[in-house]
Parts: C-alpha cells; structure tokens; sequence
C-alpha cells in the first residue's frame, strides 16, 4: 500500500516538475499584442480576410502582412482600434458592402426545362446539362450559399431563389465565391436599387426564358437623373457609388428587373 | 526476423485495431472527414504509439512488476502517456514548429485515447520484449491510420452521392465501419 502511494504519488510529482519545467524551457513567444487583436476580431472566423481564420490574420497583421481593414465584418471600428494598437494611423473606412442577388428568376418567373432531384447544391445542379433553369445566366437555386454564410443571413424563398438578411450580412463574400453562377455580388449597402439580372442573351431570346430578365431597352439609362447607369453586353447596371436612390429606374423598367 | 513479420503483418491486417478490436473509433469517426487531416492523425498516432512502447514497456518491467503493484497498470499507463504527450507537444512546438503545424492539433486528442492504452496493455498482455512492443504498437497504429484513410476516401465519395437522409451522418459512418470490418474479418486464419 505505502509503496503503491510513494511510486504513484512520487511519478506524478516527477512528471508534473517535468512538464513545469518543460514549459518553462521551451516555451514559445508569442506576441501580446497578436492576443489583444484578437480580442478586437469578432470571431466570426468567416475567413473573408482571406486567412484561415481570426487567429491568422491577428497574426499576419501584427507582422505586417495582412492590410488593417482586411476585416469585413469588424469594419471601420475594429481597424481603427488595431490601427491604435500598432501605433499606424488607421486607414481610410471604405464603404460597407453587402451581399445581393441579381437575379429574379424564381420557380414563377423563369422557366424550367427539367426536373432535379439530385444532390442539393448548385455546382452539382449545374453538371448536369447546365442546371433546371432555361435561363443559362439565372441562380441555379439550390441554396449552396445559404448553406455556406456563417452568420446564416441567406434563406432560402417558396420560388426557390435566396434572400439575404443585409442587416445580418457581415460582407465575408463566401456567398459570392461559392455561387456557381456569379448571381451573387458585393455591392454598396447604401444603394437599394439594382438591376437583378445577369443575362447577356438578347431581349428576345431573354423574353422566352424569364419574364424578370433584363432585355437591355435602355428606358433606365434615359430616365436616370444622374447617369449612374449604363448598358454593357445586353444589360444594364447601375453604378451604386453614383446612385441617389431616386428610384425613378424602378418605375420605367418595363420588365420589372430592377428592384 | 519472421517473428517480426508475423507481428507487423498481424497488427494491420488481422487484428487491425479499429475494425477487429474495435479500439480508438472515437477518432476513426470523428477525424475521417477528409483524407489530409486523416492522414495527419494517422501520422501523430503511430508516433504516440510507439512513444508509448518505448516508455511503457520498462515501466511494467522494472517498476510494476519488481514491487508487485500490477494492478495499478492502467493508472499508471494514463499518467505516463498523458504525461508523455504533454512533453512531447512542448519540446515539438520548440524544435520544429513546421511538425508542429502537421501534428500539433492532434496531438492532444489522442492522449490516453483508448487505442493508445490499449496498445501499452496488450505489449505487456502478449509478452512481447522491448523490440517487439515498439514494432507492434507502429505497425498497430499504421493499421489504424490506414483504417482511417480508407473510411476517409469512402467519406469524400459518398460526400457526392446522394444518401437518404435518415442515414446520413454517423448512422451511415457505422454502418460503413460494420461492412469494412466484416471484410477485414476475411484475413481472419491467414495466420
């Protein structure tokens, strides 16, 4: 019994001054202010810094890789405060951007040409032979980005097409990265009114396949007090830093397109 | 020298740790996601196991058994490998933080994981000496790391296949593992 307690309790005694000393010895320095930066992040590890995740990019920034306002969803706040802590000045604050879909054709509006019932997410959807949809430009529906928006700011409607929640939405831009179709795009969040169609096809050809579609009739263009907008490849587009949100666009478009 | 074979070749295929012995599945259905980090686990695996042989084995030798305290193996097995791994980590994160970087995350989650201690007490339990402690216990956990790597590459595939959905998850990771295992069991006898 003694023995039992003197080895047991003398082993634990060795290792535990083993390890202390182990610590001590070879312990790793890490900078404080990698820690207190990270404090500052969110957490979100939404990885729309561009590193594997807050822990990395407190890193990088601290040594001088990643830019200070590299974090979205933080904003201008949290790269003023890590602007402080550096010692830098803090950079200018760029405008908040927001996720949004351009693209109407839901279940009701654009046409089908068959039926999918095979693994839900938009890229498999897409192999085979371009999706459901008609429209070879429109949101595939499946709801990959839905699935892959950390904040779960993306739902998905009855017609099949996502809404996304903009006052959830911390710009991470993985919605965008992981949409197929490239129907999801970063825009100002100030601007409320955007052309919602991707469709280079001809009015004519876009007119069989969506009844939403952009037919690039150029009313928009002309009615537009300021000129924010323009055509490009059958499509018109609203520039949202140039916007006024006058809505006069919303009401000339004869398809419905821009909302 | 065949006696080493026949352990090396017993240990990964007949007796293979996760699907005869049925011994570390924790990690076997949680790390199998993805072959990449399946494989780092393998990895950090055999080099725990045959750390613990190696410290393990006089252990039992020189202490337990020379003042008759063999009833206190798991114990004390739990306390030397936890230790151990701790060190390990410490010296590794020091010395190469690159190995670090392949190992490190996995490293704590093996400690005195099942398969770890059962491999310490199945050296002593088979009678093995020194040499053939270490052998069996890396040649144990390479059967365990390629257990890995094949539920990991069945996993990627059926990520793209469409399964129904009472039986997606952890149902299917079992029933897949209950199939895998009835296979291994065919090199049952070959020894």
């Amino acid at each position: 019994m003694l023995i039992a307690i003197v080895s047991l309790g003398g082993m634990g005694l060795l290792f535990g001054g083993l390890l202390a000393f182990a610590a001590q010895k070879f312990a790793v320095e890490v900078d404080p202010r990698v820690e207190m930066i990270q404090g500052y992040l969110l957490g979100a590890n939404c990885g729309g810094c561009g590193y594997a995740g807050c822990g990395q990019y407190a890193e990088e920034v601290v040594a001088g890789r990643a830019s200070l306002n590299a974090c979205t969803p933080g904003g201008p706040e949290v790269a003023k405060k890590i602007a402080e802590l550096l010692g830098v000045e803090a950079p200018a604050a760029e405008a908040r951007v927001t996720a949004q879909l351009v693209c109407l054709g839901g279940c009701d509006t654009a046409r089908s040409r068959a039926v999918y019932d095979g693994y839900r997410d938009c890229k498999a959807a897409l192999m085979f032979g371009g999706g459901v949809k008609a429209c070879r430009f429109g949101c595939v529906g499946e709801g990959t980005c839905a699935r892959i928006c950390p904040v779960e700011a993306i739902s998905m409607n009855g017609t099949g097409l996502p809404v996304i929640n903009h006052d959830l939405c911390i710009s991470c831009g993985k919605c965008k990265n992981a949409c197929p179709r490239q129907v999801i795009e970063m825009v100002n969040a100030k601007t409320i009114h955007y052309v919602r169609c991707k469709s280079q096809d001809k009015g004519k050809q876009v007119r069989e396949v969506c009844s939403r579609g952009c037919i690039a009739c150029g009313l928009c263009v002309k009615e537009c007090p300021v000129t924010a907008i323009r055509l490009e490849n059958n499509l018109a587009i609203i520039d949202g830093y140039i916007c006024n949100n006058c809505g006069t666009c919303v009401e000339v478009c004869p398809q419905k397109t821009i909302a | 020298m065949g006696e080493l074979i026949t352990i090396i070749f017993g240990a990964i295929f007949i007796n293979n740790f996760v699907l005869s012995r049925f011994l570390g599945l924790c990690p076997f259905l949680g790390v199998s996601r993805k072959v990449e980090t399946a494989l780092g686990m393998g990895m950090a695996v055999i080099f725990v196991m045959g750390m613990t042989a190696l410290v393990t084995w006089p252990i039992e030798q020189y202490l337990l058994i020379q003042y008759n305290l063999q009833y206190l193996r798991t114990i004390v097995f739990i306390l030397v490998i936890a230790a151990l791994v701790q060190f390990v980590e410490l010296v590794v994160r020091k010395i190469s933080p690159a190995l670090y970087q392949a190992l490190g995350i996995y490293l704590p989650l093996i400690t005195t994981n099942c398969a770890v201690l059962g491999v310490a007490i199945l050296n002593i339990n088979l009678g093995y000496n020194l040499l053939e402690a270490v052998v069996f216990s890396v040649a144990a956990a390479a059967g365990f790391t390629m257990a890995m790597l094949i539920m990991a590459g069945i996993r990627e595939r059926l990520d793209l296949s469409f399964v129904p959905g009472h039986l997606k998850g952890i149902s299917l990771g079992l029933i897949m593992t209950g199939i895998l295992s009835l296979a291994f069991s065919g090199f049952k006898g070959m020894l």
